[in-house]
């Protein structure tokens, strides 16, 4: 449990002697030594002694190697569910919304629930960008790049489902506020308007939130790019015939997209202050998020939706599954890639899977909240509305509900659980399904039976409903995929940060206490040499 | 009338301009030391290109905080103050719709979109105004056309000074920087 100080390997790597990165020890008790339960010991957040050089090598690897045999036929498979969702919304948009299970009765039902779904997930990524960064949560920083990419693919997905359950697509314009030809302009005060401006506002901001950080590590891959250039020169061509380097097109994409970034400490200062600002906005945006999409129901008058708890809510749901997405994500491609598991250790899953049980815990609470307020208030509209929701005809709907999200996150106050990846993935998948039922249940049950009983009924999917869904699932792992083979998945220069030998004042630099005036002749040269006691 | 400041033009080994000196270091440590004393030496045209933001450089660099805080918070209570007056303006002037018998001008179902618009502000002018205050975009640089630079993306701590700062004297620097523990030293041409 050498977590922080500098050992052999540590002080040999550093100094440039080229050795590979050890290989994992793993132990049952701290499992790859960052388990550690006593909270004066800090656990180290890269495991292995990777140098700088190591993380550079092991990130860029992804973008500029063949992510192995699996990614292909995986990448058909995504991308045919994905083809095979957009010709059900093709089919949508040629026929009717009447190609879905919806009727007079339940007229919002799995357009809405996958809006809410989606966008609820994106949360998590805005969360551990913004929030932890704010909460100065170092271990933030191996996971951020990930949880920020699937942010945009997930708000990608939950967009595309206002534009379509609009009935006729080519009107969706319509919901802009935009002088049209017939001088009709949007209601400025209705919830529905605010979900437009904040879901738009939260995808453009996660979008520049995310490009931002990536502008350094493009300059990375840029620079490798070029290095390659000169020091290979017969490298691989784009195709045997064209005489295009591929590192050529690297060094251009990535060039481009760097804006030129010469990391310059200058420009460094102004890029923090920068990214602090966007993580203090963004904190509220996320909040402020959730809690207008829960207005969209919660300034109804229909028992069930018409709840004050409905934003915190709303929002604590929305953080929780998207923890768990996250973490679904981020499991398999730990085990996929190489070096990823220095990265992201055993305790980033910990960390995690507590929050898990937290968002989860807080969840159960606002359920049995809902429940006491409709029997407490005495309005029997509402007690008919939640007694309806356990035990009516959607009753496993509801229950489903209540073991994937209240229960089953529970087994995280076990040890051996939070140890355990395998036990993390599926657990985060019962909350993967906890969620969408969650979603499910508050606006089919609310709707299927309402004031008048002979206006009751029930809704059930159709085919065109469930591929469509299936197809933003195609979408979203599509678009995982895509960014794992050809983008910095890790924010090179925050992890980079937060490893020991990035901290000046580190004891591994010898000279415990820098003196300003004096740090001329012998002192300055133990340092230059690098020894690696004091 | 523009004078040219007289500072003399420094020539590389195969005359070319030079753009200034560039110093390896091998950990930020050592850099922040160097660093630390090229502020003492009261240079003016110089930087410190490092993998990461390192802790404490601004204190070494001896550098004033950015005026970027300013600039967003007059783009964000702008672009919010916008979005409140364009929603007053389509909603009590251009199309006024009566909802639930509230008055056209009730500030209160405004605040969501307000803030939105506050938001919305705050992300573009935070990004590209860090980018215009770095001068960036900028794609060709002396410094990017040397190879051995091309490493501070990866795991090198450079510092730079430049031929135009008026006590540039490469004879002088190259001793400092050797004293100050660089590994590499060498003149850059513009």
């Amino acid at each position: 449990m050498s977590a922080i100080h500098p050992d052999e390997i540590m002080a040999g790597r550093l100094t440039g002697s080229g050795m590979p990165p050890p290989e994992m020890r793993r132990d049952p008790v701290t499992i790859d030594g960052t388990i550690i339960d006593d909270p004066s010991v800090r656990a180290p957040l890269v495991t292995g002694g990777l140098s700088f050089h190591d993380v550079t090598n092991a990130v860029c690897g992804y973008a500029e190697n063949k992510p192995g045999k699996w990614w292909l036929p995986v990448f058909g498979f995504t991308s045919s569910v994905a083809g095979l969702g957009t010709f059900m919304i093709l089919y949508l948009i040629i026929t009717g919304v009447g190609v879905w299970g919806l009727n007079n009765r339940v007229d919002w039902a799995w357009d809405i629930t996958n809006f809410v779904f989606w966008i609820g997930i994106g949360h998590a990524g805005t969360l551990i960008s913004a929030i932890l960064c704010l909460l100065k949560q170092k271990w933030r920083t191996s996971i951020n790049r990930a949880a920020e990419a699937m942010t945009i693919f997930a708000v990608v997905c939950a967009a595309t489902y206002p534009g379509i359950h609009v009935g006729r697509a080519w009107m969706a314009w319509m919901m802009f506020p935009i002088p049209n030809a017939n001088g009709i302009w949007p209601n400025f005060r209705s919830p529905l308007l605010w979900d437009l401006f904040a879901v738009s506002t939260y995808g453009t901001v996660s979008l520049l939130f995310w490009y931002m950080g990536m502008i350094p590590d493009f300059a990375t891959l840029r620079d490798r790019a070029a290095l390659d250039l000169i020091k290979n020169p017969n490298s691989k061509t784009v195709l045997p015939f064209v005489q295009i380097r591929v590192a050529a097109v690297r060094a251009v994409v990535y060039g481009l997209l760097s804006m030129g970034w010469r990391f310059s400490h200058r420009h460094w200062h102004r890029y923090e202050k920068a990214y602090m600002l966007l993580a203090g906005i963004s904190t509220p945006l996320v909040l402020s998020v959730h809690s207008i999409v829960s207005t969209d129901f919660a300034t109804s008058v229909l028992p069930g939706w018409h709840t004050t708890i409905f934003p915190p809510y709303f929002v604590a749901g929305a953080i929780f599954g998207g923890f768990a997405m996250v973490l679904m994500l981020m499991i398999p491609s730990r085990e996929l890639f190489p070096y990823m598991k220095n990265l992201i250790t055993a305790r980033h899953l910990e960390n995690m899977a507590k929050i898990i049980t937290v968002t989860g815990s807080m969840v159960g609470f606002a359920y049995s909240m809902e429940f006491f307020i409709a029997w407490y208030s005495g309005n029997e509209y509402e007690l008919f509305a939640f007694t309806n929701r356990a035990f009516g005809p959607y009753w496993w709907a509801y229950w489903t509900m209540i073991f994937c999200n209240v229960v089953s996150p529970q087994l995280f106050w076990f040890k051996f659980a939070r140890k355990s990846a395998l036990w993390i993935f599926v657990v985060s998948a019962f909350v993967t399904v906890g969620m969408w039922f969650e979603r499910f249940v508050i606006i089919v049950t609310s709707l299927h039976r309402t004031f008048l009983p002979g206006a009751w009924g029930m809704f059930f999917p159709t085919a065109v409903d469930i591929l469509t869904f299936v197809g933003t699932l195609g979408i979203f792992t599509t678009l995982f995929l895509l960014f794992l083979r050809f983008l910095p998945v890790f924010a090179m220069s925050e992890v980079k940060n937060v490893m020991p030998q990035a901290n000046p004042h580190h004891p591994m630099y010898g000279h415990g206490h820098h003196s300003e005036s004096g740090g001329t002749g012998p002192h300055s040269e133990s340092g230059a040499t690098q020894k690696g006691g004091h | 009338m523009l004078k040219k400041k007289s500072h003399k033009v420094f020539k590389t080994e195969s005359g070319e301009r030079v753009f200034g000196i560039v110093a390896e270091f091998p950990n930020p440590a050592v850099l922040s030391h160097a660093a630390e004393k090229v502020r003492d030496g009261e240079y003016k045209k110089w930087d410190v290109y490092s993998p990461f933001p390192v802790h404490g450089m601004d204190e070494a660099m001896g550098l004033k905080r950015t005026g970027l805080p300013l600039l967003v918070a007059v783009a964000a209570f702008g672009m919010a103050g916008l979005g409140y007056l364009f929603q007053l303006y389509i909603s009590d002037n251009v199309y006024p719709l009566t909802v639930q018998g509230k008055p056209n001008d009730a500030w209160e179902a405004f605040v969501p979109i307000t803030f939105e618009f506050g938001v919305l502000g705050t992300a573009f002018s935070a990004l590209f105004g860090m980018l215009v205050f770095n001068a960036l975009p900028r794609f060709h640089h002396p410094l990017l056309k040397k190879e051995r630079f091309l490493r501070a993306s990866d795991d090198r701590f450079f510092i730079c000074i430049e031929a135009n700062d008026e006590k540039f004297d490469p004879a002088n620097l190259r001793s400092m920087f050797q004293n100050a523990g660089a590994t590499y030293i060498d003149l850059v041409a513009e």
